[in-house]
């Protein structure tokens, strides 16, 4: 007989699927040995700092670059004229447009690259760029998109003059990127006209920044006598930068190497190829000798890749019930001066067609414009996959409105709608299948975990004595884990992802992966599958990422597809090296593999006690023992292509006080249920669900990218922009419930985005609950003090001065 | 965020700084440095000398004199919070202190630093108002005192001479019937005041003898709210004059708008946080 408490010794032992082990990484991360893009010195190391224009739109004159050369220690100042001859002035954009890499005859945003100056050190290259004599026109320019396509506009791309065949659509005016819709316009329509109720509702998701704590940098080093390019830089995606790298400079990929050391954070706006890097490969091949850039912190704000920027409107038909018959969702996308967007090539708007969110709706309809303006490019998912963030915005503050209309509760309004547990897979009227969901049961938990009539009946007191208080709920679907390659591609690259894992003869194992962590963990949570899988105490499991070299090719961390796709393409490995392991085994223990059992880290005969071989035991044969005709060696590599993607949800519950004197808000509960199926470190969940609910309670309460009438970005320091410590972080209470993926080889859906899409529509409806017995359906983000006092003074609620 | 060229001298005197002060051209005084570095770092100040004041033991610490504290210009906001001497008896500036930007900042940055650098936004210097403080400078023509009541003339714009330092700020202890109180807005940790108010007040039993409201970042420099003041000297204040008195404090407002707010919000901010701060200055004067 089995020994259960002897069994569960060994289970504790691997430290795999499902236990809060400490993360392997922290060590170096706690101690400051963790090394960063900026701690790579390297012998003959020069740096490259920017000429930036202070002009939104403008025409160059002239550059004068004399007096920088001049300057002691300076190597060079290039300019597009520099790079026009290597056809590198521009360059593609992973969104099908093109990208000045150095402002090329005009500027288009303010601090866009004009000039790059490499020097000696980075004191005698900030000098430099001060020297460097730029002459300006200034143009008209384009702030509002609203504007973009009026008759009278400025034309913004003089490039595209003319080429009204866009990457993704016909273009309609010369300042239009792209028009793409989906769903059914003429049927959602008809639904319209019909219905009983119908609500609309415009909000604007405005422009924020990542923000992550470490800038976007680069260290290039050629090496002109093996003709060997190699990058260390801050990048979600080194693989694709290597591709890209190659196609631009024409280096065989065999000789580029991108590494991606540790990241300070990415949360999208490590995602792209930004002009710095570009420049920094081009000066070092030029020059023979490393050069680094990194951006400060106003670069980063102002320059390297934004989010969101979407004006929403979202339009809901109902019946007197409550129950949705059609939602139709207008976005006009403010893309900045280049479409530089971050999604899957054939989505221009993302994912925002899952913008149906957790709820049973025949039919709907998607249309989105995006438009240029003279802003920095852009449009990266912000902890985010690819727009859900928008999309779930948009349709949980509909139904807010339409609960409101109706005079139903917001709760209620959301179980009439939901879709049922049994009729999962459920298949979208936008077309995707959500795998699988228990929305009724979660709701109920958490309504009963905050004891939610009893926060109605309380709001009714203090709403009749003249305070505010708000409910915010937000029941929210993500869409994550791109993806299928038969929808989703990086410039033509499918969007698997992989894993390739080696035991070593004495039962250790290194694992590498096309992904790339950035703050997630992957060094504990691979481990831990591969040590489910394989027994083998996550402890002697090394993970790697981030090498090109050495990694196999993969699409990198971001829409939380680490875990659904990377971790998928591990579990699968691990499973190959098994089956292998298991053959192994039968060899040794001299039965068929039909009579071999797996029971935790060893192979059992079936029926005979104490007849076993330890994966261990097993390692070590596959080096010196295997079967005739079998290759020695216990390795393995999977390529993982899912077949869908993964569908977690949540169920986030808000309430507030506001004070009418500051408008100041105080979040007093934040309950957040999440179910991200099987959990496989449920404390880096929880980790993970507190940096996303506090990046989500920055970009409701604080974070924006405001611009003034002359395209001037106001706010880009750590002063102006919002990102909270410790003393403004509200307490956190989390909750989860388990349904897993039925697609997923774990069952693991991913979880690091869900906190930050699901929380910002639930503080917005917890603030606008506060104040909608006064008829308010909606308020704009950020809801800083500032912007609820103004409300609470149009309406008369502040004590008279 | 590189800085211009800048040569840096280490001062070990009150007479070397002022010496240096005079021997090099458009020089500045680097304190905490945690206005000025930033600034530099943005180039929007270029000094081409720095002198660093750090090193000078006799501009550091708190003593008592009498019914008098004497503050060295160069103790930091943590010293200032740590204070026994300040604590027990001018609880207004361990407030003031203790909500000036972040613990990193509070470690370095200065009171004098504060109280002379003329930004706006600066805590001390409406704290000063308040408290009715002195101040005690050194030039190259020797010692005067002023009080601060005036010193303060405008954005980056004081009565600080030329080649003159601020070597100690002097206030008085709090005595019975006099309250401290001290409110202050801002958007987050770090950040400036949106508005802030220190407000000090003495009362002859229920009836106010004196009062100073002091507002901070709502006009080119620290001000005293006087009209307020006004309002509410001599009287036995209550919540009807509180809001009399608020009326005039906006009135007293020219705030610049930014971030932070229009002028109308901010005007209504530093009202509300001078009336918190009389509450609670007469709660205290109270017992």
């Amino acid at each position: 007989m089995d020994n259960p408490t002897e069994q569960q010794d060994r289970e504790d032992t691997l430290k795999g699927v499902g236990c809060s082990r400490r993360r392997k990484e922290d060590a170096r991360f706690v101690q400051g040995t963790g090394r960063y893009t900026d701690d790579i010195k390297l012998p003959g190391m020069l740096f490259a700092d920017m000429v930036r224009s202070p002009y939104a739109h403008a025409r160059i004159k002239s550059i004068n670059k004399e007096k920088a050369l001049a300057l002691p220690g300076v190597h060079a100042v290039l300019t597009a004229d520099d790079l026009k001859p290597l056809n590198l002035h521009w360059m593609p954009t992973l969104a099908g447009d093109v990208q000045a890499v150095l402002a090329d005859e005009k500027v288009h945003f303010q601090y866009q690259e004009v000039a790059v100056v490499i020097a000696d050190d980075r004191y005698i290259a900030a000098d430099a760029t001060e020297l460097v004599e730029v002459e300006y026109e200034e143009l008209e320019v384009l702030v509002d998109p609203h504007r973009a396509m009026d008759a009278d506009a400025p034309i913004l791309r003089e490039d595209l003059v003319g080429k009204m065949d866009g990457a993704h659509s016909v273009r309609v005016h010369d300042n239009h990127i792209f028009n793409w819709q989906a769903g059914e316009k003429d049927a959602t329509d008809r639904v319209f006209e019909q219905a009983e109720v119908t609500v609309k509702q415009d909000m604007y998701y405005p422009r924020v920044h990542p923000c992550p704590m470490e800038t976007c940098g680069c260290v290039a080093s050629y090496d002109k006598i093996n003709e060997h390019l190699t990058v260390h830089l801050t990048s979600q995606a080194p693989h694709v930068v290597r591709t890209v790298v190659s196609m631009l400079s024409g280096i065989p990929e065999s000789r580029v190497r991108i590494v991606s050391p540790d990241i300070g954070g990415g949360f999208g706006n490590k995602v792209g190829i930004y002009p710095g890097y570009v420049v920094s490969i081009v000066a070092s091949i030029v020059l023979g000798v490393p050069v680094k850039w990194v951006e400060d912190r106003m670069e980063n704000i102002s320059t390297t890749a934004f989010a969101r920027d979407y004006h929403m409107t979202g339009e809901i038909a109902a019946d007197s019930e409550g129950r949705i018959k059609a939602l139709r969702v207008n976005v006009l996308a403010d893309h900045g001066a280049f479409d530089a967007c971050a999604d899957p090539s054939k989505f221009p708007a993302g994912l925002m067609h899952i913008c149906t969110g957790s709820y049973d709706i025949p039919v709907a309809h998607l249309n989105v414009d995006g438009v240029y303006t003279n802003k920095a490019p852009g449009g990266v998912a912000y902890r985010c996959s690819f727009r859900v963030t928008e999309a779930v915005y948009v349709i949980e503050r509909t139904i807010d409105v339409l609960a409101q209309k109706l005079g139903i509760d917001k709760a209620e309004i959301r179980r009439r709608n939901f879709v049922k547990v049994e009729q999962f897979p459920y298949k979208t009227c936008l077309g995707w299948e959500l795998d699988s969901g228990d929305y009724h049961t979660a709701l109920e938990k958490v309504l009963n975990a905050v004891d939610y009539e009893s926060l109605r009946r309380e709001q009714q007191e203090k709403r009749a004595q003249g305070e505010l208080m708000g409910i915010g709920l937000c029941t929210f679907t993500e869409i994550v884990g791109a993806g299928p390659s038969r929808n989703c591609d990086i410039l033509g690259v499918g969007m698997f992802d992989s894993a390739e894992i080696r035991v070593h003869p004495t039962g250790s194992i290194i694992a590498r992966m096309g992904t790339i962590t950035q703050g997630q963990g992957h060094q504990t949570t691979y481990a831990q599958i591969i040590a489910s899988e394989l027994g083998i105490s996550s402890d002697d499991i090394s993970i790697e990422e981030g090498d090109t070299d050495t990694a196999p090719y993969g699409l990198g961390t971001y829409g939380s597809r680490s875990t659904p796709v990377g971790g998928a393409a591990t579990a699968v490995a691990a499973r190959k090296i098994r089956a292998k392991a298991q053959k192994i085994a039968a060899h040794l223990l001299e039965v068929s593999e039909n009579d071999i059992e797996w029971d935790i880290d060893r192979f059992k005969v079936k029926g005979v006690p104490g007849q076993e071989k330890t994966m261990k035991e097993v390692a070590w044969a596959a080096y010196n023992n295997v079967p005739e005709g079998m290759e020695p060696g216990l390795e393995a590599v999977d390529y993982y292509d899912p077949p869908n993607f993964t569908y977690p949800f949540g169920i986030y519950l808000c309430v507030v006080d506001i004070d009418k004197s500051t408008g100041e808000t105080s979040v007093r509960r934040f309950y957040a249920l999440d179910d991200c199926g099987t959990r496989i470190n449920p404390m880096i969940i929880e980790g993970q669900i507190h940096g996303g609910l506090t990046e989500g309670f920055a970009v409701a309460m604080g974070q924006e990218m405001p611009f003034d009438e002359q395209g001037n970005l106001l706010g880009n320091t750590l002063m102006d922009y919002f990102v909270p410590t410790f003393v403004e972080t509200p307490h956190w209470e989390t909750d989860y419930t388990v349904t897993p993926s039925p697609h997923h080889p774990l069952g693991a859906k991913g979880v690091a985005e869900s906190p930050h899409v699901g929380s910002i529509p639930c503080f917005t409806s917890a603030i606008v609950d506060a104040f909608s017995h006064l008829d308010v359906t909606h308020m704009n983000m950020p809801h800083s003090a500032y912007r609820v006092w103004q409300k609470v003074h149009e309406l008369g609620l502040d004590s008279p001065v | 965020m590189i800085p211009a060229q800048f040569e840096y001298h280490k001062a070990t005197s009150i007479q070397d700084a002022i010496a240096q002060l005079g021997a090099h051209e458009e020089s500045k005084l680097l304190a905490g440095g945690h206005s000025l570095l930033p600034m530099m770092k943005l180039r929007f100040a270029e000094p081409p000398h720095l002198i660093d004041i750090n090193g000078i033991e006799e501009l550091r610490g708190i003593r008592l004199d009498g019914d008098t504290i004497c503050i060295g210009a160069m103790t930091t906001e943590n010293e200032l919070i740590q204070s026994e001497i300040l604590q027990q008896h001018c609880p207004l500036l361990v407030e003031a202190a203790r909500l000036v930007a972040d613990p990193q900042v509070r470690n370095r940055g200065t009171i004098g630093g504060d109280v002379v650098h003329g930004d706006p936004g600066n805590d001390h210097p409406a704290v000063m108002l308040a408290l009715d403080a002195t101040l005690v400078l050194h030039g190259p023509d020797g010692e005067r005192q002023t009080p601060a009541n005036g010193f303060f003339l405008g954005t980056y714009w004081n009565d600080l001479q030329e080649h003159e330092i601020l070597v100690e700020l002097r206030v008085p202890v709090i005595k019975k019937g006099v309250g401290h109180g001290y409110h202050k807005l801002k958007r987050k940790t770090g950040d400036y005041a949106v508005a802030a108010s220190p407000v000090v007040v003495e009362l002859d039993g229920d009836v106010c003898r004196d009062i100073r409201i002091a507002l901070t970042n709502v006009a080119p420099m620290a001000i005293r709210a006087e009209a307020a003041e006004a309002i509410l000297r001599g009287k036995a204040i209550d919540e009807a004059l509180i809001d009399q008195a608020a009326r005039e404090v906006v009135a007293a407002c020219e705030p610049a708008e930014d971030l932070r707010g229009d002028a109308l919000y901010k005007s209504n901010m530093a009202a509300e946080m001078a009336r918190r701060s009389i509450r609670a200055a007469l709660q205290q004067a109270r017992g």
